[in-house]
């Protein structure tokens, strides 16, 4: 059924459809309106039977989530930016130990300094942590991708993370298709574990494992994300087929066949992308773009194979490695024939637009040469060398980000 | 695609308002898309949210930043927030005012843009009056209605009574017909006198 509601409510219903039985979760924004929807979905007794566990911090929601997946209940969490990072270990257990907990990410950025607003930061700093990482486009995507991230989990017992842009998506209103109980039902089969706690028949989980044998359990680990590179495609197809629109798989190709130059892209910003570069092929400019939907397994082949003739490909990124750039270009350097071919564009940190206007002129420098092989959108060059001069002038200089709060002014005065 | 940029403070249900607006195109067929500033919010903080309509898909995620027509749902931001930042040439801009443009300061805004659209509601009042609460967010819609003929005043009584309660969206669907009234006289005056 069609429906204009915020991107949290559409997530908090497509997660009820899909029958949760234990959802755990500590509130924190961008998150919060998820769960909240959960929790009154359980408490009017609309989701049932299902258990809602208030916890005191994320590690304990994602502790919550490991006991219950364990007892062969479906599990489900949501976070965001700190809770992320406040989760970690218990983050790499649940997959450490194979349990399909799926678990949402309104993606934000990570402090210090201290800052609400969206970028990548968090699910990018887990992202060998071994779960699976699927990136949204819309809202639609994201609920989309919910139903889809349970029933992967499950079949390799393997636990993921559905990425969305916090407040972009998460708090936008926007037109989405609710599928029914009835069609969830039908593609999404119920919960049968490979491994369960039962007294009767009774297990270790997480138990200690030595050299002898620790390379072949992280091994095994690789394998089943492998495996999901042909799964997901496979389950995105008969999505299609049964729910009657493209979500999830791979990766999504736009105008790419006889594109010069590729914008490689995650999440929401692909929206305000291909905007931009339908306005530079009605100049002539030949561009295209190529959103990833699955991050981790990194698909490899078909990124090869998207790229395809592309002669220059730009990887515009909201995150980025301290020291060393970008992540996702690292990645994508790795399925290109020419990796000096690719330009990494740092966009979006903490919350910062990207507008047409910039993308549009970054594209065309990278078009024409004159970009450099990394760029920080939009940077104010005059606040940072004001900086590093305070810094050469003085020995205490002080904290960096009060310095520059102060330097560019009153926020609330400007709108871009 | 339309676009409409909405000002006021934290607590005079700004993000609402871009919602039940979003809410109301829906209803009419076309392709809506409502988000915040995403600011802290904090009551009385200066607060932006935005619309876009459109009859296809809205891919766009940039902020507003040439918007088609402008809410102002606290006239106090006038003259501390750049309001009027990209408005379009031809803009529509609808004040929350019991005042005039002139008692507003905004005398020489309206000779420096004189294809803008400035028209002048009283919401809060209307609100006070017919929900009890100073929140004018619902009153707007209906004004907006009548100014820009975007969406009809039935849609947004639509949205209004599907955001609220029966109780409060009562009061809420008076105060939207009564400034759609009272901005569609305006409007009217307005092109009665540009005729003479």
């Amino acid at each position: 059924m069609l429906k204009q509601t915020e991107g949290s409510h559409a997530v908090a219903e497509a997660v009820a459809l899909c029958r949760p039985e234990v959802i755990c979760a500590y509130p924190i924004s961008p998150q919060t309106h998820i769960v909240e929807g959960l929790g009154e979905m359980v408490k009017s007794g609309e989701l049932s039977p299902c258990e809602f566990i208030n916890v005191e911090s994320e590690f304990a929601a994602m502790s919550v989530a490991i006991g219950a997946s364990a007892a062969g209940a479906r599990a489900y969490t949501a976070t965001a930016s700190q809770g992320l990072l406040f989760m970690a270990e218990a983050v790499f257990n649940a997959s450490g130990m194979g349990l399909p907990i799926v678990m949402t990410v309104a993606n934000r950025a990570i402090g210090a300094p201290i800052n609400i607003w969206n970028d990548h930061t968090d699910s990018m700093s887990q992202r060998d942590c071994g779960w699976i990482q699927l990136f949204a486009e819309t809202n639609q995507e994201a609920l989309d991708l919910h139903i889809q991230a349970f029933r992967l989990a499950e079949e390799l017992s393997v636990p993921v993370m559905v990425c969305m842009d916090g407040f972009i998506l998460t708090h936008a209103y926007e037109r989405v298709d609710m599928p029914t109980q009835a069609q969830v039902d039908a593609y999404l089969p119920p919960f049968e574990p490979r491994q369960v706690l039962d007294p009767q028949e009774p297990v270790s989980m997480g138990a200690m494992v030595g050299p002898e044998a620790f390379t072949e359990v992280r091994y095994l680990a690789h394998v089943k994300q492998m495996q999901a590179l042909d799964l997901i495609p496979a389950w995105a197809a008969e999505f299609r087929e049964a729910f009657g629109r493209d979500s999830g798989g791979l990766i999504h190709a736009y105008r790419t066949e006889d594109a010069d130059t590729i914008v490689v892209a995650l999440g929401s910003v692909l929206g305000t992308i291909k905007d931009t570069v339908d306005a530079l092929r009605d100049k002539g400019h030949r561009f295209g773009v190529l959103g990833i939907t699955c991050f981790r397994p990194w698909p490899t082949a078909a990124i090869r194979q998207a790229l395809g003739n592309a002669k220059k490909v730009v990887v515009l990124e909201k995150a980025f490695g301290v020291g060393l750039g970008g992540i996702v270009s690292a990645n994508v350097r790795t399925s290109s024939g020419s990796p000096e071919s690719v330009y990494t564009v740092i966009a979006g940190l903490g919350g910062r637009p990207i507008t047409r206007d910039s993308l549009a002129r970054i594209f065309l420098e990278v078009e024409a040469g004159t970009a450099p092989a990394l760029t920080f959108l939009d940077l104010n060059r005059a606040v940072v060398d004001r900086a590093l001069a305070r810094e050469r002038a003085t020995r205490r200089s002080g904290p960096i980000a009060e310095a520059l709060v102060r330097d560019v002014g009153l926020v609330t005065a400007q709108l871009r | 695609m339309f676009q409409i940029r909405i000002h006021g403070r934290g607590g005079q249900g700004v993000v609402t308002a871009a919602e039940m607006l979003s809410v109301a195109a829906f209803l009419e067929g076309r392709h809506a898309q409502a988000f915040p500033s995403f600011g802290s919010e904090r009551t009385g903080a200066p607060v932006v949210a935005y619309c876009r309509l459109d009859d296809r898909e809205i891919r766009l995620r940039e902020p507003i930043l040439e918007p088609d027509a402008l809410i102002i749902q606290d006239p106090t931001l006038l003259h501390q927030v750049d309001v009027f930042s990209g408005l379009k040439a031809e803009g529509l801009v609808l004040v929350n005012t019991s005042k005039s443009a002139d008692s507003l300061g905004l005398a020489e805004f309206a000779l420096s843009h004189p294809a803008v659209r400035l028209v002048m509601v009283p919401g809060s009042e209307l609100a006070l009056k017919h929900v009890g609460r100073p929140l004018p967010n619902a009153a707007l819609l209906g004004g907006f209605a009548a100014l820009s003929g975007q969406i009809s005043i039935e849609s947004v009584e639509k949205a209004v009574r599907e955001k609220f309660p029966a109780k409060i969206a009562e009061g809420n669907v008076l105060a939207a017909r009564a400034a759609h009234d009272h901005v569609r006289s305006a409007v009217g005056k307005a092109a009665h006198a540009q005729a003479d």
